[in-house]
């Protein structure tokens, strides 16, 4: 092809011309380089320049943008369905790690109302766990995974953060079983904190009744009234919330009333209990009762309860009230 | 006349798209493996078209280089002044040198391209590539004949259909 040469044949092009420019040219770049090095001109002339450059970076990532949202549109189907699936797999396992997070929580939070219960007591207590709960209408009792390897006897008192729960009736050698405060064959000496007024709670069977019975017709007992342990018997030290009194009415044979009480105790949630240790085995009567209730000249109770409610040092007397609040069917 | 503004268009379009492919952004394991595009073409239009470019025009498309690519500025006009001038100084002989031995060629010129580069980058402070550094030049000269045939091909073609 023939081609317009202006000047002689490149074969033998001047080279010392061609030197000196690309000398020059070489020169220019670095003197270029150097300035933009300490100045920072490339960054201004681009920033300047911006409106031309940003469309050419445009143009030069179209073709992969492009084949990119191809790849996306011509994905399989089967592709996306098992993307689909793994993803809502993760999902779920996400959410079942989030929902152990909150039942964890949950469980911190209660044990730290249990520390609190210990701390507020300044009792010895042992925390022990519910294996197994048994609400049927003729049996109350939990399990606990703590037994007579732990330290664990029979008479123990079962608390949690909000009331009494029971007392231990049968060790084995890693578990114990409890007998709750609803079971038909518990009861416990309970005070009414309003007016002082003294009763025994029995179990009904169901997990949220109990029943105090025997309470004369005039006695001062209204509904909303909180009953905790009298610590009359010896086997419940005195002052723990036994439950509320939700109705009163006469008992079958018309000559006293009986309540119905709502434990106390979260019977049917707790996972976490407390085992009060050995108390100083009483061996008179129990000490001064708490001051509960309103004093004694404006208690609407007969003079033996009042008798009563003060230390009398009468063996008879406990012994008496023991039998009563033990455990019935032992 | 109007050929000649149809090389023209060939010539500017190419170079141009020679910065696009530059800057076309590749995955990361890709990224050494991308040829050096514009001194691809360069040294095709040095070879092919000497009346159309000169030091001076590739210190211009350097220069645009740089604006775009955003490195040095200088830089790459360096490399390509450098470049041209190595092929127009030996350009008779390259010309005829059958496809493997231009390749050949080609791979030692981007090398030279390379070492300046990393001149450059050590005299700016830069800390010494990693070895993946050395690829580009393999790849240029593996995409080489390609090259020359496309423009090759493209420049006949149009000339045929003017004709």
């Amino acid at each position: 092809m023939a081609l317009p040469r202006k000047e002689s044949s490149p074969i033998f092009a001047d080279a010392a011309a061609g030197t000196l420019r690309l000398i020059g040219y070489l020169a220019l770049a670095c003197v270029l380089m150097v300035l933009d090095h300490r100045n920072g001109w490339l960054y201004r002339a681009r920033y300047v320049a911006s409106a031309a450059i940003e469309p050419v970076y445009r143009i030069a990532a179209w073709p992969a943008q492009t084949a990119q949202n191809l790849a996306v549109a011509f994905t399989e189907r089967a592709g996306l369905i098992a993307d689909n699936n793994r993803l809502r797999e993760t999902l779920l396992l996400a959410q079942a790690r989030l929902n152990r997070m909150g039942a964890v929580a949950e469980q911190n939070a209660r044990l730290k109302q249990l520390l609190d219960t210990r701390r507020m007591l300044g009792m010895d207590v042992q925390l022990a766990r519910l294996i197994d709960v048994d609400l049927g209408a003729a049996r109350n009792r939990a399990m606990l995974d703590v037994g007579a390897a732990d330290g664990v006897h029979v008479g123990q008192v079962v608390i949690d953060a909000h009331g009494v729960m029971g007392q231990i009736v049968e060790t084995l050698p890693h578990t114990s079983i409890a007998l709750l405060v609803t079971d038909p064959n518990h009861a416990v000496p309970v005070v009414d904190e309003r007016s002082g007024l003294r009763g025994i709670a029995h179990g009904s069977g169901a997990p949220d009744r109990l029943l105090v019975s025997d309470i004369p017709l005039s006695a001062d007992v209204k509904p909303g009234d909180h009953i905790s342990t009298s610590g009359l018997g010896g086997r419940f030290p005195a002052g723990f919330p036994v439950g509320t009194i939700t109705a009163i009415s006469p008992d079958p044979s018309g000559l006293f009333a009986q309540a119905i009480a709502q434990p106390a105790a979260a019977l049917a949630r707790s996972g976490e209990v407390l085992l009060l240790r050995d108390q100083p085995e009483p061996v008179g009567p129990p000490g001064p009762a708490p001051p509960v209730g309103p004093p004694d000249s404006l208690a609407n109770s007969p003079p033996a309860d009042v008798s009563v409610q003060r230390p009398h040092p009468s063996p008879p007397r406990h012994t008496d009230e023991g039998d009563k609040s033990a455990v019935t069917h032992r | 006349m109007n050929r000649q503004r149809t090389q023209t268009w060939i010539f500017a379009g190419s170079l141009a798209l020679s910065l696009l492919l530059m800057l076309m952004p590749l995955p990361q394991t890709l990224a050494p493996f991308k040829p050096y595009w514009p001194a691809l073409v360069l040294i095709y239009w040095v070879l092919e078209a000497p009346e159309r470019t000169s030091i001076g025009l590739a210190f211009a498309v350097g220069l645009g280089a740089d604006l775009l690519d955003g490195a040095l500025l200088g830089e790459q006009a360096l490399r390509l002044a450098a470049l041209t001038f190595i092929v127009l100084r030996f350009r008779s002989r390259l010309r005829f040198f059958p496809m493997w031995q231009q390749a050949l060629a080609v791979l030692v010129l981007l090398l030279n391209d390379r070492i300046l580069l990393l001149l450059v980058r050590l005299f700016a402070g830069d800390a010494r590539p990693p070895a993946t550094f050395w690829l580009s030049p393999l790849i240029g000269m593996l995409a080489w004949p390609f090259v020359f045939l496309l423009i090759d091909d493209v420049r006949a073609r149009l000339r045929a259909k003017e004709a």
